[in-house]
């Protein structure tokens, strides 16, 4: 009924003007400081992301270390 | 309509459109720099070649998902064969087989504890799966159904915790033990297609069909920031590793990095020459390097802070579907519609 979609509608709209007023509140940073944190973070970790470094065979679980020893 | 209740609607949606040019203006306030120029003194990172150390053979259909087990050993994988299984990836060896009743599956997951998988598609439900139960065989422990669409992606928080994405656009936090929904994360207008929880557990963000990325607070339930910029459907979505930032990837065939303390979008990881959309993603473990999953079959990888592509991966002959990095970072695992899995590092 036109009416039930009439009020429908409004708590929709209602709503999204809540959603919208939340979202406007959050409390921001500067990009300078989030750009630094995460380039920070980078490098700091860089040592320890085997998929950057590399992984010589031996400590690579994947690949089977190449060995020549006779039983 | 009454004129009073137009009335209304006239004002809600001067105040909608208000709010957001606030929001606008309040995230351009924070812009002292870019990502770009804040990394202009870094180098861009070496050429990166992974090479494929194992191939996980024994689908018959497309894959679509996989996850790894925190022990970063173990893998779950879940393909239209209607099968889920669950791989040693050093060994190759399949530790479990499972066959699913609905073949239709799109998503799988990993418990953090490695006791449960779960698994759900176009059967509109979620179901859990005990892999350490006590006559060895595994059983469906749980099927989680109220979705009135497709589920897209799961996540568990816990043994007795799960979050679901649904194509009813829609999250859900479940509680596994009575099978019931905890909360509804509802706001987005378009199917949800990928979510990821934060580090700290305590948020998740979702990507949707409506081109946003949601921030979700898991206990509040409630959105605390949502991300627009993409012009197409977002198909993944994580966070970067500190757990400040997150990434998403979309059929507008871009990655893009919005930070959640300045509240925006920070780079785009775009190429002209690409032009396919982006299937899946992780990041590496210092989340300096981004592997992307794309149409064309390949995986790029992306060198977080430059925005340049730094090596890809090329193995797959059809549709790369799935990506992840294990816990430890030592590997990262492809899962394709050509029904194989690879292991690279």
């Amino acid at each position: 009924m036109s009416n039930n979609n009439a009020s429908n509608n409004l708590i929709i709209a209602q709503r999204a003007v809540k959603q919208l007023r939340l979202e406007a509140s959050v409390r921001r940073i500067k990009v300078s400081q989030a750009a630094d944190d995460l380039k920070n973070f980078c490098l700091q970790n860089a040592t320890r992301d085997p998929l950057l470094m590399g992984i010589p065979s031996s400590d690579n679980p994947f690949r089977p270390p190449k060995s020549c020893s006779l039983f | 309509m009454t004129t009073i209740a137009m009335g209304e609607m006239e004002q809600l949606r001067k105040e909608a459109d208000n709010l957001k040019d606030q929001i606008t203006a309040a995230r351009k306030a924070m812009q002292d720099t870019t990502l770009q120029e804040a990394a202009a003194s870094i180098n861009v990172v070496g050429r990166v070649q992974l090479k494929t150390r194992k191939t996980l053979r024994g689908h018959l259909a497309k894959i679509y998902a996989m996850h790894w087990s925190t022990d970063s050993k173990l893998c779950v994988s879940a393909s239209q064969d209607g099968k889920l299984i669950v791989w040693d990836s050093i060994t190759t060896n399949k530790v479990n087989a499972i066959p699913l009743k609905s073949s239709w599956v799109m998503t799988c997951a990993y418990a953090p504890s490695g006791n449960l998988v779960a698994c759900g598609g176009l059967d509109n439900m979620c179901s859990i799966y005990n892999l350490k139960g006590k006559d060895g065989n595994v059983k469906v422990m749980r099927e989680l159904a109220a979705h009135t669409g497709y589920l897209s992606c799961c996540r568990f928080l816990s043994d007795s915790e799960i979050i679901t994405s649904s194509g009813d656009c829609t999250c859900v936090l479940w509680d596994i033990e009575t099978g019931t929904q905890k909360t509804i994360f509802a706001g987005h207008q378009g199917d949800c297609m990928s979510l990821a929880v934060s580090p700290d557990f305590k948020f998740f963000i979702s990507g949707a069909c409506d081109f946003t990325a949601k921030l979700w607070d898991i206990r509040e339930g409630t959105c605390r920031q949502t991300f627009g910029g993409h012009e197409s459907d977002i198909n993944a979505i994580g966070f970067f590793p500190n757990g400040n930032a997150v990434i998403t990837g979309s059929d507008d065939a871009s990655c893009k990095l919005y930070d959640l303390r300045a509240d925006q979008e920070l780079i785009t990881y775009q190429d002209s020459s690409i032009m396919c959309g982006v299937t899946s993603l992780a990041p590496s473990l210092s989340g300096r390097l981004l592997l992307a999953g794309y149409d064309d079959f390949n995986v790029n990888i992306w060198d977080t802070l430059k925005a340049e592509r730094v090596g890809v991966l090329a193995g797959h002959d059809n549709r790369v579907s799935c990506i992840g990095v294990s816990s430890d970072g030592m590997a990262c695992c492809t899962g394709s519609w050509d029904s194989f899995l690879k292991i690279w590092n």
